[in-house]
């Protein structure tokens, strides 16, 4: 029998050769979503734990790494619905850019902030497709959303981001 | 909104956000995932109770009743 059917079969061995095969590429999907290595770490496990609890949905003729894709994917933005971020303001705001065009230290921080405080299912594609630049397709096909949705999800989250930098600025301006 | 909109923003975070520490993983997660799978075994699948009584029954009727094999052959 082949090792996707002895998985899905429910063989243990069969998991953890699978799981051996594909930590490290879940965990580095999962880490640069989170951005944390300890909490990927645990999701990581999560994430196998999903897989194991639904092995019977696999069918062993598809795609196991797209299938733990997916599911990592669902850890990690289960995890970003559960996490407050912290919400205190920085001293004070300078613009965005110094004269150089790099980004100032306090800026940055804010610029971290407003990107920490983003509604978890931008956070994702913000994270993914701003930061560490994945295609939209493969970002897509990870979440379980058509191209089109993460297009209009990097928008808004593109245009969430400005107003918070903006009310932000406007905070400090007024103390 | 403008694709340079976005890609100001790109530079933006790309600067501001602190890059992902390690994207290779250090440890083998495997020893993680055994203890968790020992401690939450899975729900093994039961049949339920009154489905053996019905096997049993239809047991008991085939060994003392052959006869009715047919019978229920048909009814299946």
């Amino acid at each position: 029998m082949e090792l996707l059917e002895r998985f899905a079969a429910g063989d243990l061995e069969a998991f953890e050769v699978l799981f051996r095969q594909h930590q490290k590429e879940v965990y580095a999907w999962t880490v640069r979503i989170v951005r944390d290595t300890g909490i990927a770490e645990d999701l990581t496990v999560e994430t196998f734990w999903r897989i194991y609890k639904h092995r019977a949905q696999f069918k062993p003729d598809g795609n196991f790494r797209a299938w733990a894709r997916r599911i990592a994917t669902n850890a990690a933005l289960d995890h970003l619905r559960h996490t407050r971020p912290e919400t205190t303001l920085p001293e004070n705001l300078p613009s965005a850019t110094s004269p150089d065009g790099t980004v100032g230290r306090e800026a940055r921080d804010s610029i971290n902030r407003a990107f920490r405080e983003l509604p978890a299912k931008y956070r994702l594609v913000a994270s993914l497709a701003l930061v560490e630049e994945e295609s939209y397709r493969e970002i897509a096909q990870a979440a379980g959303i058509s191209e089109s949705l993460v297009k209009v999800r990097v928008f808004r989250a593109v245009r969430i981001l400005r107003k918070k930098l903006n009310s932000l600025r406007a905070e400090v301006a007024t103390k | 909104m403008s694709n340079e909109e976005i890609e100001n923003m790109k530079e933006l975070l790309k600067q501001a956000v602190a890059p992902v520490p390690d994207s290779e993983l250090r440890r083998d997660l495997w020893p993680q995932m055994l203890s968790i799978l020992d401690k939450q075994p899975l729900p093994v699948h039961r049949v339920p109770w009154f489905d053996w009584v019905l096997a049993a029954i239809l047991s008991a009727v085939l060994i003392f009743f052959p006869g009715s094999l047919p019978a229920l052959l048909y009814h299946l």
